[in-house]
C-alpha cells in the first residue's frame, strides 16, 4: 500500500494546456498496480437511481385523495456530477373533496420550492451549493405548503413524505403516517419515518400493542398534518443513500393493508421497479382496497 | 384516509371564501365600528371595535367573528343554536378572570360574540417575546391564578364548565400582570367537517382528551403543559404528544425549584386518575411551592437534591507537571502520554500514573499525540512535528513548519497528515518525517485533520474548510463567516464542524453542500462527537450540546458555569467534558442528566480521553487525573 501511496504523492501536477480549465477530477483515479489489487469494482460516483411509481384509488373509494410526484435526474459533466432525485407521496385529508386539493397543492408546491432552489443551482452556468442547507430548503418547501393549503384549502390536512436524493445522501421531510422504508438487497425493512399517529404514539408510551393499534378504532387519528395548526413542524433526516436496495414511500393505504414480509417479497419479485410497483398496488387491492393507495419505488443498483 | 363527512351535499358551491375579513370602518348591528384584527384563528378573526352606544367615550372591545362552514342547513341551524346557548352560559360567569360578554349575534353565515377588550398580551406572545426564562414566582403566580379561575369554572352549577383550551395563546396576562382567561371552548362548535381523522397539533391535551372527552382532569393536564411550556419555552405542539416527561422542566432550566417540577409532573401524568383531581388540590400544591421556596431561598443551600457532586471522588492518581495542560493524553498499551505548557511530553504508567520518561520540545505542547508504530508523534509550538520512541522517549525524527503547530496529526496510509500556522496543511511520511507535500490555506491551521475515504478534511482560521484529497489536490472547500478551530468529526457520509461564527455545520462529505446548520448562542471551537445518531459537542456560551445527528433536533443540553471550549467523549453510557469552570462532567448520554463532576483547580480546555474504567483528563492546574468511573 506504502508503495502506492508513494506513488500518488510524488505524482507530477497535472499540465494544463492553456486555455483549459482546470477542474476537480470527476472521478478519483487509483493507480494501476494488477499485481496487488484485485480489479475495482466498475462504478460511477452517484448512484444510478431506476424508479417505478403507482397509483390506484382502491375498491371502496369513489375519489383519489393520494397524490405522488417522481423526479429524477443524473448530471454528469465536466464541472459536476451529481445524481438528483426528488419523490413525494401525500395523503389528503378533509371532506368536500378538499383532501385532494391538499395532497395536490402540497406536492407541486414543494417540488416547486425546491426545483428553483436547489435543481436549478446544478444547471447554473456556473453551479454552486445554495447559501441555505438542504434541510432549511427541503423546510422552507414545506412551510410553504403548509401556508398554501392553510389560505387555499382550509380545515384540510394531508400527510407527506418527501425524499430528496442529492449524490450520497437522502434528506426526509416528514409530517403524518405516510412512510418511507429502506431494503437492503439482504431483505430486511426499515422504516425511516415516525408515523405522527395517535395510536404509534400511544405504542411508543406502552399504552398500546401494535395489534390493538391495528384494530384501534382510532387508528387513522393524526396529531401532525401538513395544514393543519400552528406553529408547525415536519421531522426532517439526512442519512446515507443505501449502497444498493430499495427506497419506498408510500401512503397507509400500502402499508396498512399489505404485511412486510409480502411487501419485501414482492418488490424482489421483479429487477423492474415499475413492475414491482404495480404488484404492491394489485396486492393493496387485493386484500380489499379499503383506501386510496401510492407506491413510489427507487432502486439503487449494485 | 377516512373523513367523516359530516354535511351530505358536496359541490363547487362548498368552496366558498372564509378568508374574508372585515374591513376596518365596517360597523356590525349599527353599533360595533371594526378598528382591526387582533388575531386570527381557524374559526375567524377577531377584531378590535369601538361600541357606538357609548358615544362620549371611547369603549373597546373584542369582537369574535366565527364561520359557519357547514353547508348542511340543518347542521348550520344546530351550531349557531349551540352557539347561542354557550353564549348565554358565558354571560351569565361572574369572575375577575373571565371576560365579561356583553352581547352575541348572527349575521348570514357569520356568528360574533361581543366581549370585554383586554389589554396586555397572552401568554404565548410574552414567550415569544421574552429570550430568557420568566422567574419563577411570577409564573407560580399565574398558575395559581389559573388554577382559581378553573377551580370557579369545574364547581359552577347546575352544570360543570370545562375550559377544554387551556394554553398560553388563551391566557392573557393584563398591565397589573394578572391572568384572563380569553378564549373558551365556544369556537369548537363551528368545527364540523374535520373531525375524525385531523386533530391537529393539539400539544397541550391529554391522551383521554382525543378519546372525545373532556373533564376537569383534562383541564388541569392542560394547565401543566402551559407552565411547562412556560418554565422551559419548549413548545409542546413541536414535540411528540404525552413527551413532557421525557423533558423535565429542571433539565432545560435549572433555576426552577424541584417542588414546583413536581407539581407540573403530578399535573401531567398519563392517567387522570394519577394527577391533582381538583384544581383547588393543585392550587394548594402550588401555594406550598410558593411558601417552601420562599423559606428555603433564606435557609438553606440549592441543590440539597442535586445528584452527587463529585466532590468525594477521588482520583486513582493525579500527576503534576510544572506548567498548565491545555492539550489532552492518549492511551497506548498501559501508557499515558500527555503533552504539557512547559514543553514536555510526558509518558507516565496508565495504571499508577508513576513517571515513565519525559520529552523536551522547545515550545508549549497543546495538542494531542498520535501513535504510529512505535512512534509518538506530536506536534509542539515550537514549530516542529516530533516522533518519539514510545518505550524510550528518544527522538526518531523531526519535521520542521514554519509556524507553532496547534493541531494535532492524523495517521492514515503511512502518513502524518497536520496543520500549523504557518498556514500550510503537511502530509509527511510516518516512517522517515520525510515531507511529501503541503498545500497552502491561506490561514492558519489550527483544527485537527480528519483522514475518511480517501480524504483530508479541515478548517483554517479564516473560516475556509477543506477537503483534499491523498494527493492534495482541493476537491471542495466551503466558507464559514468566522474561523474553524473545532476539528471535524465524519460519520456516514457526513462531516460536522463548529465555527467561530457560532454555527454547527453539517456537510455531505462528498460534494461540501450543507445538510443542516444549527445555531449555538456562542461561538464553537469544540469537535464533535458521533455516537449513534447523538452529535455531543460544547460551545462558548457554556453548553455541552446533544443533537441528533440526522436533523440537528435538540436532544438535552446542560449548562456549565463557564465556556466549554474542550471536547466531549462517549465512554460506555456517559459523556464526559471539561469546562474552563474547572470541573470535568459526567453526565448521562441519553437525557444529558448530571451523574457526578470532579473538579479540578484549573479551567479544563482539553478533551478526556477513556480506557478500561478510568478515564483521564488534564487540567490547566498542572495536574492529569486519572479517575475510576
Amino acid at each position: 500500500m506504502t508503495n502506492i501511496f508513494q506513488k500518488l504523492f510524488n505524482r507530477e501536477k497535472p499540465q494544463y494546456i492553456s486555455g483549459e480549465v482546470p477542474t476537480v477530477p470527476v472521478t478519483y483515479e487509483k493507480p494501476e498496480d494488477k499485481a496487488t489489487i484485485t480489479p475495482p469494482k466498475i462504478q460511477l460516483d452517484f448512484p444510478l437511481l431506476n424508479v417505478g411509481c403507482s397509483r390506484s384509488v382502491g375498491l371502496q373509494r369513489d375519489h383519489n385523495e393520494d397524490a405522488l410526484f417522481a423526479f429524477t435526474t443524473h448530471l454528469a459533466s465536466e464541472e459536476s456530477l451529481h445524481a438528483f432525485g426528488l419523490y413525494i407521496v401525500a395523503d389528503g385529508m378533509g371532506g368536500h373533496k378538499l383532501g385532494e386539493v391538499a395532497s395536490g397543492l402540497a406536492i407541486r408546491t414543494i417540488a416547486s420550492y425546491i426545483t428553483q432552489r436547489l435543481f436549478l443551482s446544478l444547471l447554473a452556468p456556473k453551479p454552486s451549493p445554495p447559501e441555505e442547507s438542504v434541510q432549511e430548503i427541503l423546510q422552507g418547501g414545506v412551510q410553504d405548503a403548509h401556508r398554501v393549503i392553510m389560505k387555499e384549502a382550509p380545515g384540510s390536512g394531508t400527510t407527506l413524505t418527501a425524499l430528496l436524493i442529492l449524490d450520497k445522501q437522502m434528506t426526509i421531510a416528514h409530517v403524518g403516517d405516510s412512510r418511507a422504508y429502506a431494503l437492503t438487497p439482504e431483505g430486511s425493512l426499515k422504516v425511516l419515518t415516525r408515523d405522527h399517529s395517535l395510536v404509534m404514539r400511544m405504542m411508543e408510551l406502552g399504552q398500546l400493542t401494535s395489534e390493538e393499534a391495528s384494530i384501534h378504532p382510532q387508528r387513522n387519528v393524526l396529531y401532525r398534518a401538513l395544514g393543519q395548526g400552528e406553529p408547525f413542524l415536519p421531522d426532517i433526516n439526512t442519512f446515507p443513500l443505501p449502497e444498493s436496495g430499495h427506497i419506498m414511500l408510500c401512503s397507509d393505504g400500502l402499508w396498512g393493508v399489505v404485511s412486510e414480509n409480502e411487501i419485501i417479497r414482492l418488490i424482489n419479485v421483479s429487477p423492474n421497479p415499475q413492475v414491482a410497483c404495480q404488484y404492491l398496488i394489485d396486492a393493496a387491492n387485493a386484500a380489499g382496497g379499503p383506501d386510496n393507495i401510492s407506491a413510489i419505488l427507487i432502486r439503487v443498483p449494485d | 384516509m377516512e373523513t367523516q363527512q359530516i354535511s351530505q351535499d358536496i359541490g363547487p358551491e362548498g368552496e366558498r371564501d372564509t378568508s374574508q375579513q372585515l374591513q376596518a370602518g365596517t360597523n356590525l348591528e349599527d353599533r360595533y365600528l371594526i378598528q382591526g384584527v387582533l388575531g386570527i384563528g381557524g374559526m375567524g378573526a377577531v377584531y378590535r371595535a369601538r361600541d357606538l352606544h357609548f358615544p362620549n367615550v371611547i369603549k373597546l372591545v373584542a369582537v369574535k367573528e366565527m364561520v359557519n362552514r357547514a353547508l348542511d342547513p340543518v347542521v348550520r341551524s344546530t351550531i349557531v343554536r349551540n352557539f347561542e346557548r354557550e353564549a348565554n352560559l358565558l354571560a351569565s360567569l361572574d369572575h375577575r378572570a373571565i371576560p365579561r360578554i356583553y352581547d352575541y349575534f348572527s349575521l348570514n353565515e357569520r356568528s360574533y360574540l361581543v366581549l370585554e377588550y383586554i389589554q396586555g398580551h397572552d401568554l404565548e406572545t410574552l414567550l415569544n417575546n421574552t429570550p430568557e426564562f420568566i422567574a419563577e414566582d411570577r409564573v407560580v403566580r399565574w398558575a395559581v391564578e389559573l388554577c382559581d379561575v378553573m377551580e370557579f369554572l369545574h364547581n359552577h352549577k347546575p352544570d360543570i364548565i370545562v375550559f377544554r383550551d387551556m394554553k398560553p395563546s388563551n391566557v392573557m396576562i393584563n398591565p397589573q400582570d394578572h391572568i384572563v382567561l380569553i378564549d373558551f371552548g365556544i369556537a369548537k362548535q363551528f368545527q364540523v367537517g374535520q373531525k375524525g381523522t385531523m386533530i391537529g397539533t393539539e400539544g397541550y391535551s391529554p391522551p383521554e382528551q382525543y378519546r372525545g372527552e373532556a373533564t376537569p382532569l383534562a383541564d388541569i393536564y392542560a394547565l401543566g403543559a402551559t407552565l411547562h411550556h412556560v418554565l422551559t419555552h419548549r413548545d409542546p405542539r413541536l414535540e411528540a404528544p404525552f413527551s413532557f416527561s421525557e423533558r423535565p422542566v429542571r433539565q432545560i432550566n435549572p433555576n426552577v425549584s424541584p417542588a414546583l417540577e413536581t407539581v407540573i409532573n403530578i399535573a401531567l401524568q398519563y392517567n387522570p386518575e394519577d394527577r391533582y383531581q381538583s384544581a383547588s388540590e393543585m392550587k394548594d400544591a402550588l401555594l406550598g411551592v410558593a411558601r417552601e421556596t420562599g423559606i428555603l431561598s433564606k435557609i438553606t443551600l440549592p441543590g440539597k437534591s442535586a445528584p452527587k457532586s463529585g466532590e468525594g471522588l477521588k482520583p486513582v492518581w493525579q500527576f503534576r507537571c510544572e506548567d498548565e495542560i491545555r492539550g489532552s493524553p492518549i492511551y497506548h498499551n498501559g501508557a499515558i502520554y500527555v503533552g504539557c505548557y512547559d514543553n514536555n511530553l510526558y509518558s507516565l504508567d496508565a495504571e499508577h500514573g508513576n513517571f515513565n520518561w519525559k520529552y523536551p520540545t522547545e515550545s508549549g505542547i497543546v495538542s494531542k499525540p498520535a501513535i504510529f508504530e512505535d512512534n509518538l508523534i506530536f506536534g509542539s509550538e515550537d514549530h516542529r512535528l516530533h516522533a518519539v520512541y514510545l518505550r524510550t522517549g528518544k527522538v526518531n525524527w523531526t519535521y520542521y513548519t514554519s509556524g507553532p503547530i496547534r493541531s494535532s496529526p492524523s495517521i492514515a496510509e503511512g502518513y502524518i497528515f497536520i496543520g500549523s500556522d504557518d498556514t500550510y496543511m503537511h502530509a509527511v511520511n510516518a516512517l522517515t518525517g520525510r515531507h511529501a507535500w503541503r498545500v497552502e490555506s491561506g490561514s492558519p491551521i489550527r483544527s485537527t485533520p480528519v483522514v475518511h475515504e480517501d480524504n483530508i478534511y479541515f478548517g483554517t482560521e479564516a473560516g475556509d474548510f477543506y477537503c483534499l484529497d491523498y494527493s492534495g489536490t482541493v476537491k471542495w472547500r466551503f466558507k464559514a463567516k468566522r474561523a474553524i478551530t473545532s476539528s471535524p468529526a465524519i460519520s456516514k457520509g457526513v462531516v460536522y464542524f463548529g465555527s467561530v461564527d457560532s454555527v454547527l455545520y453539517a456537510l455531505d462529505a462528498k460534494s461540501g453542500w450543507v445538510i443542516w446548520r444549527y445555531r449555538f448562542g456562542k461561538p464553537s471551537i469544540s469537535t464533535p462527537w458521533i455516537e449513534e445518531n447523538l452529535l455531543f459537542t460544547g460551545a462558548v456560551d457554556g453548553v455541552i450540546y446533544c443533537l441528533e445527528a440526522s436533523s440537528s433536533r435538540e436532544i438535552w443540553r446542560f449548562t456549565t458555569q463557564h465556556q466549554v471550549t474542550g471536547s466531549p467523549i462517549v465512554f460506555n453510557d456517559s459523556v464526559y467534558c471539561g469546562s474552563v469552570d474547572g470541573y470535568l462532567y459526567c453526565l448521562e448520554y441519553r437525557t444529558g442528566r448530571l451523574r457526578w463532576k470532579f473538579q479540578t483547580k484549573g479551567p479544563i480546555t482539553g478533551t478526556p480521553t477513556a480506557f478500561g474504567d478510568i478515564v483521564y483528563i488534564g487540567s490547566t492546574d498542572q495536574h492529569l487525573y486519572a479517575l475510576l468511573v
